[in-house]
């Protein structure tokens, strides 16, 4: 266990160190809400800030947790984890070093985003607010897993770049952040239904008390989550004991002399 | 009796349809240095990765202070030092803060963690540098600072990847001291290399060529093996080595010793050389670019047990090289 708090303090420090990190993960969010909510403002029944708030938080969790795990190509491209990976330490160790470093970045940057819960036009109690928290902390628990188990398998960045316009950024627009499954075709609406993150949205939007009659009920919202969190953390501790050195290696070895 | 530091039996190891690592049967003592010898390629990097963990082989068996990574590969870990090539540190971090965190992952804290680090900050001498991110320091200081990372548990085994690549004249020395300082405490060093003078150095050396370990024993006794002197001449033409060496066999017949011609080279191993020289010049005028004669170099094994130059190898197998790295 201390192993894994030693590399999830690892993660944050080297996150402090990159300022342009924390810049990168915080704005992009928040000035898509300001520029998505001032535009749908006109055509939109009922609030858009208000609506598109939780989404927004969501988005920056999730960014937190593409930036942290995408550090795991880093590190082994630079050759860090191989120096992990021979020491003895278990799998699950590793993984929650990642994950809790990311997690823990991710809530720094979201947590904070709940002071403009009166600005977005919600309103949420004290209950509310530790609701939304309580989200939050699984959801970046589960987002960070997430990503590094897909990062984990990856010889490149430009890899994980692909997977996350294709996969990543589509589970977010699929989650009710964007749009709400009423309006959606039946077939998006079945694929809003089978996306755990849907229920991490609702959980959230419910918690801020911006909720419509058609979202999944909080304890669901809440069970779903929390399962989400258990079974991907659990998929990234099985990747990094499945393939204990990372992808198969091709070409040839950094930093060699032809000599 | 205590068993090898390490012990290794017929390790293969195969990348599809191509072996890196052919049947590779090994022991190193405590105490000893080991140099695993060979050309890009030859397999030395694949048996590192075996040892370190860090691949598993086809097939055979290594122990490391008798224990199997099998088994318990945390128990074989523990036992382990292990200097990567390219350099295991977070440059993000200061060197004691890289420190600290390979021992948390090594399960030490407290006073006792504290206490060996400033231990090896003194011995490294790095101790100035202590607070100083490691992108900060040059590539021999980086290097000081990843073997002082991988002693922290005071490991039975060390082993080394390439460990002079990228080290100056001077600090290249350092190191080669500390190995030796090490081993004078009991700790088995193993390092890979692909150079000659660094594997003299070891107490043994093992030869890798195509996976396969060519030679094995200490560098004197297979210099010794290689029989008498070498010289080496260089032919005049371009191509012209394979004709010079038919022709100096078919000049002196069984006079001239073993004659061979590994690339645009001619090598004649002979004992009492010095007196052969002279009536080599005389009979060929004009055939040499240059001539060398010396005692038997690691080269000279290497020639002499696979058939050709170590330059020719490392330059044969470009591909075969980025597989087995």
């Amino acid at each position: 266990m201390s192993a894994g708090l030693a590399l999830a303090k690892r993660e944050i420090v080297r996150f402090l160190r990159q300022k342009s990190r924390v810049v990168g993960a915080v704005a992009p969010p928040v000035v898509m809400w300001l520029l998505v909510g001032s535009g749908f403002k006109g055509s939109f029944r009922g609030d858009s800030f208000g609506y598109f708030f939780p989404g927004t938080v969501v988005l920056v969790v999730l960014f937190a947790a593409i930036f942290a795990t995408i550090s795991v190509i880093e590190d082994r491209r630079e050759g860090f984890l191989q120096g992990v990976l021979v020491a003895p330490v278990a799998p699950a160790s590793i993984a929650f070093g990642k994950v809790l470093g990311g997690s823990v970045l991710g809530l720094l940057q979201g947590l904070p985003l709940l002071v403009l819960v009166p600005v977005a036009g919600l309103s949420a109690d004290v209950r509310g607010l530790l609701g939304a928290a309580a989200v939050l902390v699984l959801l970046a628990f589960a987002l960070t897993s997430l990503g590094f188990a897909i990062a984990w398998s990856l010889e490149s960045t430009q890899g994980f770049h692909a997977i996350m316009n294709l996969f990543l950024i589509p589970m977010w627009l699929l989650s009710g952040s964007f749009f709400p499954v009423e309006g959606a075709p039946a077939w998006l609406r079945a694929a809003m239904a089978v996306n755990p993150l849907t229920y991490g949205v609702a959980a959230l939007r419910r918690a801020l008390g911006g909720a419509s009659e058609s979202l999944p009920s909080l304890g669901l919202s809440f069970a779903v989550t929390a399962a989400f969190a258990a079974v991907m953390f659990a998929a990234a501790t099985a990747v990094v004991a499945k393939f204990p050195s990372g992808p198969p290696r091709r070409g040839g070895k950094a930093g060699r002399s032809p000599a | 009796m205590t068993a090898p530091a390490v012990e290794t039996d017929s390790l293969s190891c195969a990348y599809g349809a191509r072996l890196a690592l052919d049947r590779a049967t090994l022991t190193v003592a405590r105490g000893e240095i080991f140099a695993l010898l060979g050309p890009n390629g030859g397999g030395k990097t694949t048996l590192f990765r075996i040892l370190a963990t860090l691949l598993r082989p086809t097939s055979g068996t290594f122990r490391v202070d008798g224990l199997d990574p099998a088994v318990d590969v945390r128990a074989v870990r523990r036992r382990l030092g292990v200097v990567f090539q390219t350099p295991g540190l977070d440059r993000k971090l200061t060197v004691e803060e890289n420190l600290a965190l390979q021992g948390a992952l090594l399960g030490l804290s407290g006073a006792a963690l504290a206490a060996r680090i400033d231990a090896l900050l003194g011995t490294f001498s790095i101790r100035d540098r202590a607070r100083d991110l490691v992108e900060t320091l040059s590539g021999g200081l980086a290097r000081r600072v990843e073997i002082a990372k991988s002693l922290l548990a005071a490991p039975p085994v060390l082993l080394l990847d390439e460990p002079s690549t990228g080290l100056d004249p001077g600090a290249r020395r350092d190191l080669t001291a500390l190995l030796v300082e090490l081993a004078k405490g009991g700790t088995a060093v193993l390092l890979t290399t692909h150079l000659f003078d660094e594997a003299d150095a070891a107490h043994r050396i093992g030869i890798l060529d195509r996976g396969r370990l060519v030679a094995l024993g200490a560098p004197a006794a297979l210099k010794a093996e290689v029989g008498g002197d070498v010289v080496t001449v260089e032919a005049r033409e371009d191509g012209g080595a394979p004709a010079l060496a038919r022709e100096i066999g078919a000049h002196f017949g069984p006079e001239a010793g073993k004659v061979s011609a590994v690339g645009n080279t001619v090598r004649v191993e002979r004992r009492e050389a010095h007196r052969f020289v002279p009536a080599l010049v005389e009979a060929f005028p004009g055939r040499f670019r240059s001539l060398t004669l010396g005692a038997p170099s690691l080269e000279d094994v290497f020639i002499d047990r696979t058939g050709r130059a170590f330059r020719e190898a490392d330059a044969d197998e470009p591909a075969a090289a980025g597989a087995a790295a």
